[in-house]
Parts: C-alpha cells; structure tokens; sequence
C-alpha cells in the first residue's frame, strides 16, 4: 500500500490544461499542411504527381488538398521543387462537411457547433460507440488514448460505452470493408435517435490508402451519414479532441 | 534424399534468383517441410502464387540453431494431398491457400475460410466459405460440443471496447470454456493483393499500415527487402536510427500491454501510469519524425529523418524519464500480491504445444522459447549490436507480462547504447530498380514477434507477388489453445496477455 502511495506521488499530476493554454506538440508534428501558391511554377504538378492518394489537385485554379485524403506523409513537401509545401502546427482541423476538408488557401474553417437542440442533449454528455470497420488500429490506439489520464476525455462528459443502446452516436474507424459493412449498419440502427457520427482519420473519410479497393466502400459516409470529419492518418489525439469538443460547442 | 537436398538453404534479407529455388513434386515438397519442421524448423511462410493456371506453392522454413531459411517450391492444380495431418504448424496458411488460390488441400482436418473474400484465382467464389448469399464473414461451421450444460457464447465482431473487429465464439460447460473459436477477416481491405505489380506510391503507405502499431516494424521489413532486391548498402547511420524505432516501437506497446492487463484486473494504478506512459514513448517517436507510430520515418535506402545533437540529447533525457515512470509502475504489478495471484496459472500454452504451433515473439518467449529475429536472423543494425533473448519458463499470463517488462528494460539499454554511439554519416541513399525474377525473404522481431516479407519480382523487377506474415497470423491459434479450461471471465485477460492484431492477420 506503502509503495502504491509512493508511486503515486513519483508519478504525480499529469492531465494537460487542454483546452486552456497551447498544446505542446513535437516541433517536427505535422498539422495543417499549407503551399505558397506564389512560388508555384506555372503547370508543376511535381505533388499532385507524388500522393499517394492523389489528395492534390493542381491545376490553373492553384494547387487544393483534400484533406480527408490526406495521410500527412511528407511527399508533396518533399517532392516540390520550390519549397513551397509546409506543414504547420496547426492541429485543428476537423470538419463538418466533406468539402470543407479540401484546403483551397491558407486558412481552414473550424468546424461549427452543433444546432441548438442538439447541443441541449448531447453537450454536457455524449456517450459514443466506436465501430473500427477495416483501418490499421492506428485510429483506434488514438482514439484510446483520450481515455487516459493525459486527456482525460471523461472530465468533458464524453465517454465511449460498450453497446450502442447505450450511445448517442458512433465514432467510425477505417474505410468500411465489405466484411464490416452489415455490422456496422446495425450498429448504427441500434443506437436510438437523434443520434451522431463521427468519422476519425483518412480511412474513415475517404477510404485513405485503401481507397478504390474492392474490398472497401471509401469511408464510413457511404454508409451512414457523417457529422464530423476528423482527418489525419492517424489523427493526433489532440485532433480527435478539439474536432469533439468544437462540435458540442465546448470550443468556438 | 534427406530434407536439406529439397531445399535452397538461404539468409534473412538476401535476394536469390527465383530459378534457383528447388521445385519439387508435391510428394517432395510435402517432404522437405514435413521433416524440415520435424527436425526442428518452422514455417515462416507457406503461400501460393500463379503460374500459368496452375499455383505455385513456396515454403520458407526457419533454421533456429543455424540461422539459415530454407526455401522450396512445387506447383499444384486441384486438389493435392494436405501437409497439415503430418505438420499442425501449416493448418493456418492452408486454410489461406484454399481460400486465395481455390486450391483444395485435401485432408486437411478443417478447412474453412480466414478472411472470407473471393479467390483470387480467376476471381472465383472461393472454395471455401461461399454459400448461395455469397460470402458472408462468420458464415461458416464452427466446432461445436454438445451435452447437457454445455453452452455457446458468441462475441464480436463488434466488441465492447475500442478494438478491432473479430468473432470468437466459445463452447462452453458452465463457466469453463472447452474451445475456443477464432473467425476473423473483419478487416480485409485488399493488401496483399493490391501489392502486385508495385512498387508504387502507395506501396510504403500499405506497408506502414498492415499494422498501425507496428508502422515501423512492417516498413523496416519492406525496406530491407526492396534494399536486397535493388543491392543498395543501407547506411550505418539510418541503420541505428531504424533500430532506435523499432524498439521505440517496442516500449510503447509493451508499456501500454503492461497497463492494459493491469487493467483488466482491475489493479488501476498501473492501469493508469502505463497507459501515459505508453504515451511518453509515442511521443519520443514523434521527436524524431512528428508522427507518434514513426510514419514517414523508415523509407527504402535509409530513414527521411535524421537527429542532431540536440534533439539525441532531449531523446536520451526523455528515455531515462520514462524508464523511470515506468519502473515504478511496473514494479507494482509484481509487488501486489493480488496481481501475480491472477497472472500466474491463468492462460496457459505448453512449451511442446508453442513448438507445435510454431508461436513467435513475447508469446513464445514466455513459453521458455529462446526465439527471437533479433538474436537468429539479425538483419541491419542487429547484426553488430545484440539484445539478449528475455525469456520465461511458465507459459501463463504472468510469462507473457514479466517476457515484456524484461524487454522494456532491454530496449532501453539498447537505445541508450545506440544513441550514445551514433556517428556521422548519411541517412539515406538513392534505391535503384529492382532486379528482375528475384526472391528475398525479409524477417523483422516487431514488438508482437516475427514479421516475415516474401518479395518476388518478375521480368521487369516488378512485384510479381509479396506475401505479408505478421506475427499475429502464427499466434491467433495459440490463443485458442490457451483458452483451454479457463474461466470464460478470463478471455479478456487472456487475450491482453497476447495483444494479437486483426489488421496485421486480415491484410
Ligand atoms: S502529405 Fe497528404 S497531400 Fe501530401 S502527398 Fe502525402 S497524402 Fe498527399
């Protein structure tokens, strides 16, 4: 008991003050990636070419990414000839629509709250189940990670639970195999109404590098509406959470 | 003819000529892995691939005492005589091979699908699993006890908690269960598959993803076997820096498993520390290349991020600082009586049974089992700079927790001693083209065991065929065995206490 107290007291008080104060996130994190579209030679393609999930386009309109494509993997910065691909810190970037997600200049909308009603019922309390439907269980360790004593999503009345009679929403993983297809659909038949969904990472909203397989339906919202994007490949858990809390208003 | 002359005695990471491996009659073929495994090999990989209209079947066995793979080939139509009356260890991947190829293994005890998708082969319905609504996943027979008393319990695949998707079903009398059933494939998104033909710029992504908490595992595989195809001489520098991540990767698995099993039991402390922890470790990955599971970082001919002074310094600062944490941490779990109490006896695989299975990694290693990629097939910078083996005799949950506290510590030391050592030199060269009609064999020790790569290109040095072994496709089985008798409330622990991946089994 003795050491169990001491241990206690070595490993001391760890939550962070999220969402009061910044972050700290690595100097090497990559966020929001932004291109300067001034130095952009005329008809380079150099990172349309490269993606490996073709989230570029470029063309005489500039260069856009969709972010829901996006697995923030470096190529494009790397392979632009002028340098005028960057990755920034900026962490926020969940949506609530899906074409919110394509980055056409600098800067990216916050994702707005919820209506009015919805925030009554679910901002001061939202249980979700999570449905992983054929990612990496990259999302998924992210998502975990919430439950720690480092986010401690409980302290915002969020929790996920075990059945979805027990849920207001769904938090969907992966890019929705053919083998997942019908539990998913049930999962969500079985949460009660009104309910929400989420979709955390590349796959969950585009199929991310499964993208166009057979085996795949190309993100959860082929299935079941979605009223969240959280992009990233795997999103930073930060990123899951501001995207949650934006939604319930909690942020603005 | 004895087993060695049906073989091509080979090396982890080094790429042979396609036609240099044996090609054998089937009667040969099942010879040499039968006797090769008797004599006390194991099945690293047995896949098919097309040629012509009929499937070529490879095995690659692995050599404990020597060091060595061994390889042969035969090609079969439909059906040929099954291995797995003879040799348990190729139930699993003959399971697979009917399934993808549409080849019967005939005599195999129980043949059913593992992933439940179509054959590959002409993309027919495959042999096993479809029915007149197609293929459904789950759909198929399972063992079943009868008797008074006995009851089934199914679960999945969708769980209670945040994991992945998997169905178990458990034969059960009373509380305890008699059998256990795995049926997976929830995750099937194509991998393998889709690997054909490359690389491309997609290959990398696949390869980082096949298990997203072993990103740097799998891509180090990958890496290593597109390096031996090209003969491209990986830098000293990236080398350490690959390892420091690998066992990054370790720590922050094993940090976060040790946590998990503590909760499981409800001892909360733990629980709660490693679960930081876990995090702390993530986090030192993200130090060196942003992202916490080190995508981006491992890239053919060396890694795309390197570390200065500064940034070795703050990495060492921050080890010490995490081992630390988690020292105590752990050290609980063993000085708890209650937590020993649970851990030991529950979940047990027999060391005999773990050979017949050909289990892998911590799982193995806690059946006593000095196995390990690392010490018998180093590859990379493992080749100058050992880890002893962390093994345990008991084969129960308690083995499995104390064979990663025991690595915890190792990796550590590893690390420390690397980053100490790191001296200039460039992190990345250029990767030419890949030979043409070559085979390498890449072997990896990723945080849940053996991860084997199988890459074959054809005449323009394109991938004709790549299979994928992650560890979790050899242990999935010994789970099953380690549920035996237990408490049907002990499933969750069990299952903590071998941490398998469905993405890494279903590709
Ligand atoms: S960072 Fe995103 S947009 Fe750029 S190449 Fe990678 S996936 Fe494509």
């Amino acid at each position: 008991m003795l050491r169990a107290l001491l241990a206690r007291l070595q490993q001391g008080h760890r939550t962070i003050s999220f969402p009061h104060g910044e972050p700290s996130l690595p100097d090497r994190f990559r966020g929001l990636p932004v291109v300067d579209q001034a130095k952009c030679r005329d008809g380079c393609r150099a990172c349309a070419e490269v993606c490996p999930t073709d989230a570029i386009a470029a063309d005489e309109h500039g260069v856009r990414i969709d972010l829901g494509r996006c697995l923030f993997c470096t190529e494009c910065r790397d392979a632009c000839p002028d340098g005028a691909m960057q990755y920034t810190a900026e962490y926020r970037l969940a949506q609530r629509t899906r074409d919110d997600l394509v980055l056409t200049g600098e800067t990216l909308k916050r994702a707005q709250a919820l209506g009015a009603e919805s925030r009554r019922l679910f901002g001061r309390s939202l249980k979700l189940r999570q449905v992983s439907a054929g990612g990496c269980n990259g999302c998924e360790s992210d998502v975990n990670v919430l439950n720690t004593v480092v986010f401690d999503l409980g302290r915002f009345g969020i929790q996920f639970v075990a059945s979805p009679r027990h849920a207001d929403g769904l938090l969907i993983t992966g890019p929705v195999t053919e083998n997942m297809q019908l539990a998913l659909h049930k999962t969500y038949d079985a949460v009660p109404s009104p309910k929400l969904v989420i979709a955390v990472g590349a796959c969950a909203i585009s199929g991310g590098p499964y993208r166009d397989h057979v085996e795949v339906h190309n993100g959860a919202d082929s299935v079941v509406p979605v009223d969240l994007y959280v992009p990233g490949c795997p999103p930073h858990p930060l990123t899951i959470l501001d995207g949650l809390l934006r939604l319930l208003g909690r942020i603005t | 003819m004895s087993s060695r002359e049906l073989s091509l005695s080979i090396r982890n990471g080094v790429a042979i000529g396609v036609s240099d491996i044996p090609k054998l009659t089937i009667g040969e073929f099942r010879d040499s892995v039968i006797d090769g495994v008797a004599d006390g090999g194991r099945i690293a990989a047995l896949f098919g691939r097309p040629v012509g209209e009929r499937v070529g079947l490879v095995a690659v066995l692995a050599h404990h005492g020597s060091g060595t793979l061994s390889l042969c080939s035969a090609e079969v139509g439909d059906p040929y005589p099954s291995l797995t009356p003879d040799c348990p260890q190729a139930h699993w991947f003959e399971r697979e091979l009917a399934e993808q190829w549409n080849v019967q293994p005939q005599g195999h005890p129980w043949l059913k699908p593992i992933r439940f998708h179509r054959s590959y082969r002409n993309d027919q319905a495959a042999r096993v699993g479809s029915n007149a609504n197609g293929i459904l996943p789950s759909v198929t027979d399972f063992f079943q006890v009868r008797g008074e008393e006995v009851h089934e319990v199914a679960v999945g695949p969708v769980h209670a908690g945040i994991i992945e998707p998997g169905h178990f079903r458990f034969q059960c009398h009373g509380e305890q269960v008699l059998h256990l059933k795995v049926s997976l494939g929830y995750q099937h998104r194509g991998v393998e598959h889709a690997l054909i033909n490359g690389p491309t710029k997609r290959t990398i992504h696949y390869m980082e993803t096949l298990a997203g908490d072993t990103s740097v595992g799998h891509a180090t595989a990958y890496c290593e076997a597109v390096e031996a195809l090209a003969g491209s001489r990986v830098p000293a520098r990236a080398q350490v820096l690959r390892g420091v991540a690998l066992e990054l990767e370790r720590l922050a698995n094993h940090t976060g498993d040790l946590g998990a099993l503590a909760g499981d039991i409800g001892y909360l402390p733990t629980a709660a520390y490693c679960g930081r922890i876990r995090g702390d470790f993530l986090n030192l990955t993200a130090l060196i290349c942003g992202n916490r599971f080190g995508r981006g970082l491992i890239r053919p001919g060396g890694v795309a991020f390197d570390v200065d002074d500064d940034r070795v310094a703050q990495l060492l600062q921050r080890l010490e600082a995490a081992l630390t944490d988690v020292t105590t941490a752990v050290r609980l779990l063993w000085e708890t009586p209650s937590v020993p109490a649970r851990f030991e006896a529950t979940g047990l695989v027999s060391r005999a049974d773990c050979e017949a299975l050909g289990l892998v990694g911590p799982v193995a290693r806690a059946c006593g089992v000095e196995r390990d990629v690392r010490q018998e097939f180093p590859s990379g910078i493992f080749r100058f700079a050992q880890i002893p083996v962390s093994t345990w005799q008991s084969g129960d949950v308690f083995a499995r927790a104390y064979v990663r506290w025991l690595e915890i510590q190792r990796s550590v030391a590893f690390i420390r001693e690397q980053l100490a050592m790191l001296h200039g030199a460039p992190t990345r060269v250029e990767v030419g083209p890949l030979a043409a009609n070559r085979l390498v064999v890449s072997l990896v020790e990723g945080w849940r065991g053996e991860i084997c790569h199988v890459a074959v290109t054809n005449v323009s040095g394109r991938f004709a065929h790549y299979k994928v072994v992650d560890p979790s496709f050899h242990n999935w089985m010994g789970l099953a065995i380690a549920l035996r008798g237990q408490q049907i409330s002990d499933f969750p622990l069990c299952n903590k206490s071998f941490n398998l991946s469905y993405c890494g089994h279903d590709l």
